[in-house]
Order: structure tokens, then C-alpha cells, then sequence
């Protein structure tokens, strides 16, 4: 249950930022934190307390092996979702550059040249 | 042991592997020589249309990515509703390859357009491929960031503007699902489609697959654009280049948004009264505010935007009924909203490629000037306000008789009156555009060049002959989507065999 509360918390903060806040930069940074609400949340799906890594070498019971470890499928998952988010937040940034360099702002509230 | 109705199929890779691999080898290629972008660009898109038609009435196949076989491994499976997508996506795709050649001239960089433009379709085509939860969450977010990156592709002020909100709203939506994908993993240890249906199937919905339903429903319903989370559409859509509205118009919403909001509820969670009334309220808001939001407008990309989001109303509405001819009517408005929707943006390409404006003010007696680009648009728009015999007429129809059917009179009531406000905003646009007087502007313009006018001419074949071809298409296309989303147990045994 805690993962749940923590990740949907943690998840909050970060959409807050992006609708409360009017600077660009700290509208990335709360798309960031929505991120990492869920990257952590990945992990903690897959932890278990005093849990061996999951890499099975030789000569390890098989049995007692997946008694121990933790599960390496959301790590994967962490892993890949963690390069996405890069590549989120680079273009993301390189948006925001350009605009900066549009409009001379970085207040979203200035930034309004599209119509409704 | 392989099971019966279901045969492997060695080229469905090959749906994302043609696109990534041009994606890759067009900024290398532009070096040798400069038209090598244009070449490969239609070559693969070429190829995929004639790869998608070759699976259609074939029935169900699949793929074990690496051999390994689900639930362990990630299986792309090609069913019906599948194969319905890919012939849209390709189709569209193979159009807006075509319209691109000389309308992406006057922009700088051509290779890098087409490069994100076969990652778009290597993210789509995976999308509707993929028989894995997290395979669908990392494929999408491929499309989308290649998509995010397209609307800014201008970089003039507005589009950036729009991209950056674009942008944000979409990682919210990407967030949401990532979290939705998550849950349902812990919940039940697995991330096979048919694996997780068959353990929700017999375990009912807990109160945590219900938040992973909520999750995925406000995910993919923004990247739908469902009203209330369509603000971005109207932005990015217009301020993308033609080709590339007629995309984000005509398949990305769909197989990112409906799409995949109708696979994971239909297969995954087994339609039940609370989502399909979701849907149906979602579909019938979105129809409303879409058109009434459009009527107003001057612009014409932002005119089509809007209708985009009522449009997929009436696709929402369809499936949302749930029964036979109700799920047959989405589909089949799925199938003609792309068409005309993208026929519709390509045109405005077209015009502002010779006219050079986009406001319909400034245009007027284009039908004397540019006949092939006029024609085309007149066509499509007389198949969005859903006149006979185009295809939007029996998409809409089967709609409302299916509500009427299924005793929803005030779903039935809004259709017709969207169909009717939608006719009188395209009236608009006939009047001022393509008819009447003409504007100072386009005293002087000439028709857009051949390309452009093949691409368009493509489309609006499709706009009038997919009503009168419904007898052929019925048994080859419809039908088989329409089954997977009413038959949702079918699949589970499909892909897990026994």
C-alpha cells in the first residue's frame, strides 16, 4: 500500500508544479518529478527487504534463489523509463531554449500568442 | 504447440523495424545524394501500405520477439482491429510522404523531417502491433516525442508555443499510463495483454485495477483529445506542416488514443457498464464542445482541428454503446475520419502552399484556380458533415441507428445535431474558400503542384468509395476488428493457446 500512497503523492507535487507554476523551467522540473514518482514507484514494486540482486550464478539453488532476490523485471522497466525521460527532458529544455529566444521570457502567462 | 486460427507470421517485425531502420538511414543517405530523403521516405512508406494490405483477410498472426513465447516474452499479434490500424496508418503515411516531397521544400533540413516522420510511424505501427503493456507504453512515447518534436518543426514562435504545451500535456498523459502499467504489474506479476486479461477475467477488478482503468483513461484519453483534456489539440495540430496535421489528425490520435484506450478496456479489463458509460459520456461531450468550439473559427487548420476532436466523439460514442452495430460504426468512422480528415489538412496544405495564407477571409474562387485541390476538399468536407453517398454519410448513420437501437435517444439526439452543425461550419468553409468571390490573395494563384495533387486525389478516391465498398470492406476489414472488440475472450485464447 505504501508504494501506492507515496508514488500518487509524489506524483501530485509534480502535477502542482505544472499547473501552478508560470516560470517554464519549473514546469520541466515538475514533469521531471511526475517522472520520477513513477520511476520510483517501478522499483519499489520489485523491492524486498534484505532481497539479493537478481543474478544467478552458478553453483545457487534455484529454489532458494527466487525465495531471495528481488524482482529484476521493474528494474528493466526503471532502466528504459529512465532513458525515455531523458529524452523527454532534453527536448523539453531545447523547447524552452527556443522560446527563451522567441518571446525573451520564460514566464508562460507572456506567452500567449495562440489564439482559442 | 501452436494453437489453431492463429499462424506466425515472420514480417510483422517488419512493421517497426522498415520505418526505424529509414529513420536511421536518411540523415546518412541525404549525404550521397540530395533527393535520396524523398526516395527512401515513400519507398518504406510504399512498402509498409502494400505489407498491411497483404495481412488484411488473412486472420490473426503473431510474432515472438527473441522466440520466446508469452507470457514470459513480448509477442506482437496482427488481429483484426490491428490490421484495420496499420492499413490507416500506412495509408495516411504513404499520402503524407507523397504531399511532403514538394511541400516540405521550403523548409531547411528535409532529411531530419523524414527522419522523424518514419519514427512517428515506427512508434504507431508498434503501438498497434504489440501484445505487451510496457512494449505499448515504450512505443508510444516513440511516437510521441518524435510528434512533440514535428509540431515544433517551424520553429517560429506559435509553434514552439504549441509544442511546448503539446509536449507537457503529453508527458502527463505518458506519466499516467507508465504509472497505469505499473500497478496493473503489481497487481498481478505480469505485463502479457492476454495473460493480464485472463488473471483479471477470474479475479475480478480490485479496487487498484480499477486506479490503473482511471490512470489509462486519463492517459490515453488526452492523447485522444477526448474533451475536457483536448486544449492541446487545437494548437499542435495547426501548427505542424500539412502533412504532419495530417498525421496527428488522422492516425496519431487514433492509435495512440482510441486505439489503445479500446484494446486495454475492451481486452485487458473486459468492457463493463461503468467504462462504456464513461465512453459514451466522454464521446458525447467531446462531439458537442468539438463542433460548437469550431464553428467559430476563421482559421482553417484550427476549423478541422476542432472537428477532429468532435469527430472522434462520434468514434468513442460508437464503441462506447458496446454492441455489434455500435462497435462496427466506431470502427468504420475510424477508418473514414482518417481519410477525410487527412484529405482535409493536406488540402489546406495545398492552399496555403499557393495562396499563402490560412485564413478562409483571404482565400474564395479557388475552385476557378486550383480544381484538383478544390474538388478534393469539397469532396472531403461534403464526407465530415456526412452527406450521401461519401463515407462519412454510413459511418454516421450506422452510429445513430445503433443508439436508437440500443435505446440511447439523447446519444442518438447529439449525433444528429452534430451532424448538422458540422455541415453548416463546412458550408462555411466551401463558401468562403472554395467558392465565392475571390480575395485580393488569390487573384493569381495556381494549381498546387502534381504531387501534391496525387496525394490529394488518393484521398478522396478513399473518401468516396470506402461508403459504396462497404460490402467489400465489411468481411475483410470491419468485421474481424469489430469481432476482437466484442469477442474479448477470443483473444485470450488466441494468444495463450488452449
Amino acid at each position: 500500500m505504501i508504494p501506492y500512497l507515496f508514488a500518487t503523492a509524489m506524483l501530485l507535487i509534480g502535477l502542482y508544479a505544472i499547473v501552478a507554476r508560470r516560470n517554464l523551467i519549473k514546469i520541466v522540473i515538475g514533469v521531471a518529478i511526475t517522472e520520477y514518482a513513477v520511476n520510483l514507484f517501478l522499483i519499489l514494486l520489485g523491492y524486498r527487504a534484505g532481497g539479493i540482486p537478481p543474478i544467478l550464478s552458478k553453483g545457487m539453488d534455484l529454489n532458494k534463489f527466487a525465495a531471495n532476490s528481488v524482482d529484476p523485471l521493474p528494474q528493466a522497466l526503471t532502466v528504459t523509463s529512465i532513458v525515455i525521460g531523458l529524452g523527454v527532458i532534453a527536448l523539453l529544455v531545447a523547447l524552452v531554449l527556443r522560446l527563451y529566444e522567441k518571446y525573451g521570457t520564460l514566464d508562460e502567462s507572456e506567452i500567449k500568442r495562440l489564439k482559442g | 504447440m501452436m494453437n489453431e486460427g492463429l499462424h506466425m507470421n515472420q514480417a510483422l517485425p517488419l512493421f517497426v523495424a522498415i520505418p526505424l531502420g529509414a529513420a536511421f538511414l536518411i540523415p546518412i543517405l541525404v549525404r550521397v545524394w540530395r533527393r535520396l530523403p524523398d526516395i527512401v521516405g515513400n519507398l518504406s512508406t510504399l512498402s509498409l501500405l502494400v505489407m498491411s494490405l497483404t495481412l488484411v483477410g488473412k486472420g490473426p498472426s503473431t510474432y515472438y520477439m527473441g522466440g520466446w513465447r508469452p507470457p514470459l516474452g513480448i509477442n506482437l499479434v496482427a488481429d483484426g482491429l490491428s490490421v484495420l490500424l496499420l492499413v490507416v496508418v500506412s495509408l495516411v503515411a504513404f499520402c503524407a510522404t507523397l504531399f511532403s516531397i514538394p511541400y516540405m521544400e521550403r523548409y531547411t533540413s528535409k532529411s531530419r523531417y523524414y527522419s522523424l516522420f518514419m519514427l512517428m510511424v515506427a512508434g504507431m505501427n508498434g503501438v498497434v502491433l504489440t501484445g505487451d503493456m510496457f512494449n505499448l507504453y515504450v512505443f508510444l512515447e516513440i511516437a510521441s516525442i518524435a510528434s512533440y518534436a514535428l509540431v515544433a518543426f517551424g520553429t517560429e514562435a506559435e509553434e514552439l508555443e504549441a509544442s511546448f504545451k503539446y509536449m507537457i500535456m503529453g508527458c502527463v498523459a505518458s506519466t499516467f499510463v507508465l504509472f497505469g502499467v505499473g500497478v496493473l504489474y503489481g497487481k498481478t506479476g505480469t505485463l502479457n495483454m492476454a495473460h493480464l486479461a485472463k488473471i483479471i477475467d477470474e479475479n475480478g477488478m480490485s479496487p487498484a485495477i480499477w486506479f490503473a482503468a482511471a490512470l489509462f483513461l486519463m492517459g490515453f484519453g488526452l492523447k485522444a483529445a477526448m474533451v475536457p483534456f483536448h486544449a492541446w489539440l487545437p494548437d499542435a495540430h495547426p501548427s505542424a506542416p500539412a502533412p504532419i496535421s495530417a498525421m496527428l489528425s488522422g492516425v496519431l490520435i487514433k492509435s495512440l488514443g482510441i486505439y489503445s484506450l479500446a484494446r486495454v478496456s475492451y481486452i485487458v479489463f473486459g468492457m463493463s457498464k461503468p467504462i462504456s458509460t464513461i465512453f459514451m459520456v466522454l464521446g458525447g461531450l467531446s462531439m458537442i464542445v468539438g463542433v460548437l468550439l469550431a464553428v467559430g473559427q476563421w482559421d482553417m487548420k484550427r476549423l478541422f482541428a476542432y472537428h477532429s476532436i468532435s469527430q472522434m466523439g462520434y468514434v468513442m460514442l460508437g464503441l462506447g454503446l458496446g454492441t455489434p452495430l455500435g462497435i462496427l460504426g466506431g470502427v468504420f468512422h475510424l477508418l473514414n475520419h482518417s481519410a477525410f480528415k487527412s484529405c482535409l489538412f493536406l488540402c489546406s496544405g495545398a492552399i496555403e502552399h499557393e495562396v499563402g495564407t490560412r485564413e478562409l477571409k483571404k482565400m474564395g474562387g479557388l475552385w476557378r484556380r486550383m480544381p484538383v485541390t478544390s474538388t478534393s476538399c469539397v469532396i472531403s468536407s461534403l464526407s465530415i458533415s456526412g452527406v450521401p453517398p461519401f463515407n462519412g454519410f454510413w459511418s454516421k448513420l450506422i452510429i445513430i441507428v445503433a443508439a436508437i437501437q440500443a435505446r440511447h435517444y439523447v446519444a442518438a439526439t447529439i449525433a444528429v445535431v452534430v451532424a448538422f452543425l458540422t455541415l453548416t461550419s463546412f458550408t462555411k468553409v466551401m463558401r468562403y474558400a472554395i467558392f465565392g468571390s475571390p480575395a485580393a490573395e488569390s487573384q493569381k494563384v495556381k494549381e498546387a503542384p502534381a504531387l501534391m495533387g496525387v496525394a490529394l486525389i488518393l484521398l478522396a478516391l478513399c473518401c468516396t468509395s470506402f461508403g459504396l465498398l462497404y460490402p467489400v470492406l465489411k468481411p475483410l476489414l470491419l468485421g474481424p476488428a469489430t469481432d476482437v472488440l466484442l469477442r474479448a475472450g477470443d483473444y485470450i485464447s488466441l494468444v495463450l493457446g488452449g
